[in-house]
């Protein structure tokens, strides 16, 4: 077995601003296919309309 | 080799990851894309042009850092790469390997979802020929390297304007080969200034493979090459008559510089011989910009 990885508060820090980061960066994503999805819907029901 | 020191990684930053994004090139791919979805025809929808356009950014970014997981041997070698995440042992290499993977899948998706299949189709294919061809093959292979991988950079305003119409034209292919023919009297400037270093790193470039004698002349051809090619958009349609100024203005200035480094010494290991290229590749960036700005311009207000 090996010895478990102790880190040093500044290395715990580093690690949480990273995660921080990712974490805004899944909401951002997560965000955009939102209004890409209801930017088509809108654009089809546009379509319905028209038609 | 460098020591990667698992201490050093565990205190990289969320800016050392962005690094391997290559934000430069980004924003440079940003910028055409913009131009390209701008200059094609229709009002399109905003949030899905940005949508679009971000997924072109992020798939630049994904095959910036698919390029410096493969040549991290190269980036230790040259002064210009050094500093970069990988060789400076702030990331590991596996971790760009899955960033590039997971960023050029995700741009491809959204592409996708925003845009559509022929968009998305030019964005995976565009990412494969940069991360693939250009990286793990032509740059290490032959000296026309960037000439051929110089496609990957030149299409992003041909996949933003397939993006809003869901069709290509001359038009965008023209934008696309302004960039292809601008990319290599651009990089072989900067080659000239760093033949040491792409020959200490065993990098075929131009300078190191053929001398800077020939370098010289290719630049100089290819400067003929793309003036004409610049004016170009004029006889479409897609410039207006500011674009016919500043293309015959700007393409003669540049064809001017090409011929300044043609009858210099560039590259020959004098550092004051050294200016001319360097002039031009300041001034390459320039004239690119000022192209593309003034067809945003002249499209985006029309």
């Amino acid at each position: 077995m090996s010895e478990p990885v102790v880190l040093t508060p500044e290395e715990l820090k580093a690690r949480k601003r990273r995660n921080l980061w990712l974490a805004w960066s899944i909401v951002a994503f997560v965000l955009l296919v939102f209004a890409v999805t209801v930017s088509k819907m809108q654009a089809l029901s546009l379509l319905g309309i028209s038609q | 080799m460098v020591d990667f020191s698992a201490s050093h990684q565990r205190t990289s930053s969320a800016s050392d990851y962005v690094a391997l994004l290559k934000p430069r090139v980004m924003s440079l791919v940003v910028f055409t894309g913009l131009v390209g979805y701008v200059a094609a025809p229709g009002a399109g929808d905003w949030v899905l042009g940005f949508a679009a356009i971000f997924a072109i950014a992020v798939a630049a970014g994904a095959s910036g850092a698919l390029n410096m997981w493969f040549d991290s041997d190269i980036d230790q070698v040259m002064t210009r790469t050094r500093t970069r995440p990988i060789p400076s042992g702030r990331v590991d290499r596996e971790e760009a390997l899955m960033l590039g993977l997971t960023l050029s899948a995700l741009s491809v998706v959204t592409m996708q979802l925003a845009a559509g299949l022929l968009a998305a189709g030019l964005l995976a294919f565009t990412i494969f020929f940069y991360a693939v061809v250009y990286t793990m093959w032509l740059k290490r292979s032959t000296p026309q390297n960037i000439v051929i991988g110089g496609l990957a950079g030149a299409l992003p305003p041909a996949i933003a304007w397939a993006a809003k119409t869901d069709s290509l034209t001359l038009e965008p292919m023209l934008l696309v080969a302004i960039i292809f023919f601008w990319t290599p009297p651009h990089f072989w400037a900067l080659s000239l200034l760093q033949k040491n270093d792409y020959a200490a790193a065993k990098v075929p470039m131009l300078p190191v493979t053929h001398g800077a004698r020939a370098t010289r002349v290719q630049i100089f051809a290819y400067s003929l090459l793309l003036a004409p090619l610049a004016f170009a958009p004029v006889f479409t349609g897609l410039g207006g008559m500011i674009y016919a100024i500043v293309s015959a203005l700007g393409g003669a200035f540049f064809v001017f510089l090409a011929f300044r480094v043609l009858r210099s010494n560039a590259g020959e290991g004098v550092a004051v011989e050294d200016k001319q290229a360097r002039n031009l590749f300041a001034y390459s960036i320039l004239y690119l910009f000022a192209l593309f700005a003034v067809i945003l311009a002249e499209r985006g207000f029309a």
